[in-house]
């Protein structure tokens, strides 16, 4: 395979840097200061000591033995993200770009955030490496996920509510992209996934790296050989391209991407952007997108809130058109009845975005032999889901 | 080049300078609040003294845009314009008797969805000679300026106070003028410029022979006599949005059209070097 993304950010016909003049210059400056951090031991010395003190790496690598047999087909590990420092594998590069921040000599940080997750780890390496964060959110995100803005807010983040457009994700990364425009000159934008500009996508990959270059090692050890597939759910992408990359050369191992169908695809109301979208430049890059016939971008729909995003990162839409990973869409109901059987045979409440990987796992492992291995990147749990498990359930009941 | 006698722009600047004043560019989101006050309002912008104006495109996620035109952005899409619709109001307002040059202002997107052979014939059947896309920086618009050259439409570049070395870059192949953004941040109003604004816009004119003009914050009748010193056309966006915005109530009621109307004729024209 090529060696993507190429010098001008391009992952095949995807990626590139479809922003306003006034912020070329930074991007430019960012990867520049990325070329040259990320070649210096002593920024990976300090990156890799934070995820494996403050965040709690290597997460397990573990062999859920009651789901394998319930489901009757192939072997399937979880790759724990879950239980990382904040809940989630966002840490993982909110730690990394929050360090090359400070070796920039950047003092403030902003982020934007949908459900939080990324919002909430961001602040967190705001506080530990003492520096001023401000975290952009859409306004209904803000009234859907209410604890996890007071946890930005005790963290000492600066929460601010977002109230353009839908006033979801799309428009927190709208917003945080005008603020920086604003103020480049001292201020980091922490972006959460693997999208936007060059050099976001590359950068945050090699951030999210770490999830596939352990379970690669992990998996080794355990079985003696590399697993059959890996699943991992796809909003912006970052898990799973966090996942996917360290084992994109080894043929022998096929990859499944997981979107949000939604409420069905043949509906408006899904957050399908590889099954339904077509290219289209979005928040700074080439890619799929969901838009209408006259390229306005339509608003996405997921009872996962990590998944509502009407884009998806460049990369996938390169994997994709290569046929290298395959995508499918798992609809909330189906996302639903996964994390239950998550919980039931394996005491794991998954975050709902994990556990649409989960349903398309129960879809297809019953099919498989007993000698497959599958491996689902867990990664988020589901605390912070609990509230509109519940409210979902009352509507509508879970199975 | 035949652009340099056709294209209705570059005569309106060559003209400007033979009369040593600078270019009055009023920006207007089409369709805000409807296609029909739009058509009026930039018959409005004429007898205002316009000299060249700004069609923009009303977009779902408009980066560039501070919340004056998300605004604007927002109401019009709500009617569901869109850039061909943006597009035939150029035309219309031409059969209407508009001697103006129109630049269109579009994020890449919808021209993308569009094709770029149709939306290049497009512009050409509707008279437009300018385009002004904010999120296509010059790396990325290879294509379009090979279009642009081709049919003979002024691809205008944004030249940025942090595009520095990338400043000779910009301009070098670009045509109709050299768009300043006077300052960081997005479209809007800005109470007062840095004094190294004039600095930067002296180094984009040491860089290029295109006329120079300025945007981005520009809303009172002395900050365009001040940019009227030292460029040569000073782009009004967000201020005159916001009049629009103010006035939609008076548009919308047709007893009173009449006067939304003039209100925003005289805002204009109280702008004029």
């Amino acid at each position: 395979m090529i060696q993507v993304p190429d010098r001008h950010g391009r992952f095949g016909a995807f990626g590139g840097r479809f922003v306003p003049e006034t912020l070329m210059n930074a991007l430019i400056e960012l990867e520049e200061a990325y070329n040259k951090f990320s070649a210096d031991p002593k920024f990976q010395e300090q990156v890799d000591y934070l995820l494996k003190q403050y965040s709690g790496r290597e997460t397990p690598l573990y062999y859920a033995e009651r789901l394998s047999a319930q489901l009757g087909g192939a072997k399937i590990y979880l790759k724990r993200e879950d239980l990382n420092h904040t809940g989630a594998h966002k840490i993982n590069n909110a730690i990394g770009q929050a360090i090359l921040a400070k070796m920039m000599g950047k003092k403030k940080v902003i982020a934007e955030t949908g459900a939080g997750q990324h919002g909430v780890a961001t602040a967190t390496v705001a506080a530990l490496l003492g520096m001023e964060c401000k975290v952009f959110m859409g306004e209904e995100d803000t009234r859907r996920q209410q604890l996890n803005v007071f946890r930005m807010k005790l963290l000492g983040a600066e929460v601010i509510p977002v109230t353009s457009g839908s006033r979801t994700l799309k428009d927190a990364g709208n917003e945080a992209l005008r603020y920086w425009v604003s103020n480049v000159n001292d201020t980091f934008y922490v972006l959460g996934s693997a999208v936007g500009p060059h050099p976001y996508p590359m950068m945050v990959r090699n951030f999210q790296r770490v999830i596939g270059d352990e379970t690669r090692r992990q998996i080794l050890e355990a079985e003696g050989r590399l697993p059959d597939l890996l699943v991992a759910a796809v909003g912006g992408g970052s898990n799973a391209i966090g996942m996917f990359y360290p084992f994109l050369e080894d043929e022998t191992v096929d990859m499944v991407g997981v979107e949000a169908a939604g409420k069905g695809v043949d509906t408006p109301y899904h957050a399908a952007t590889m099954s339904k979208g077509s290219h289209g430049v979005f928040q700074g890059s080439m890619s799929y997108l969901l838009q209408d016939e006259y390229g306005q971008v339509i608003e996405a729909h997921s009872i996962s809130a990590g998944l509502d995003y009407p884009g998806v990162g460049p990369e996938h839409s390169y994997l994709k058109d290569i046929e290298r990973v395959k995508y499918v869409p798992i609809t909330d109901q189906e996302a639903l009845d996964a994390l239950k059987l998550l919980c039931v045979t394996e005491g794991i409440i998954p975050a709902l975005e994990s556990a649409h990987a989960v349903a398309q796992v129960a879809k297809i492992a019953p099919t498989l032999s007993k000698d497959d291995i599958i491996v689902i990147c867990l990664s988020g749990r589901g605390d912070k889901d609990v509230e509109s498990i519940m409210a979902y359930t009352e509507g509508e009941g879970l199975k | 080049m035949t652009t340099e006698t056709t294209n209705r722009m570059d005569v309106t600047f060559r003209r400007l300078k033979e009369q040593g004043r600078a270019a009055l560019i009023p920006f207007l989101t089409i369709g805000d609040p409807d296609l029909e006050t739009s058509l009026a309002i930039i018959a409005e912008l004429e007898a205002a003294g316009a000299d060249i104006v700004e069609l923009g495109v009303p977009y779902s996620d408009p980066l560039a845009d501070g919340p004056v035109i998300q605004r604007a952005s927002s109401r019009a899409l709500r009617g569901n314009i869109h850039l061909r619709t943006c597009m035939e109001t150029a035309l219309k307002a031409r059969e209407a008797g508009s001697k103006l040059p129109f630049i269109l202002f579009t994020y890449y997107n919808p021209v993308l969805q569009m094709g770029l052979d149709t939306f290049f014939a497009e512009l050409n059947r509707h008279e437009i000679s300018g385009l002004i896309i904010p999120d296509l920086p010059v790396e990325e618009a290879e294509e379009m300026r090979s279009r642009s050259r081709e049919a003979g439409i002024n691809l205008v570049p944004l030249v940025a106070p942090t595009s520095s070395e990338r400043i000779a870059k910009i301009v070098s192949g670009a045509s109709g003028f050299v768009y300043c953004v006077s300052s960081l941040g997005v479209t809007g109003v800005r109470a007062s410029f840095h004094d190294d604004v004039d600095r930067f816009i002296e180094s984009v004119r040491q860089a290029t022979d295109l006329p120079v003009a300025v945007g981005f914050g520009i809303s009172t009748p002395e900050q365009v006599a001040r940019f009227s010193k030292i460029c040569d056309g000073v782009v009004v966006g967000s201020a005159i949005v916001r009049k629009i915005e103010e006035v939609i109530f008076l548009l919308e009621d047709p007893a009173k059209r009449a006067d939304g109307l003039l209100q925003i004729r005289d805002f204009v024209a109280q702008l004029r070097p």
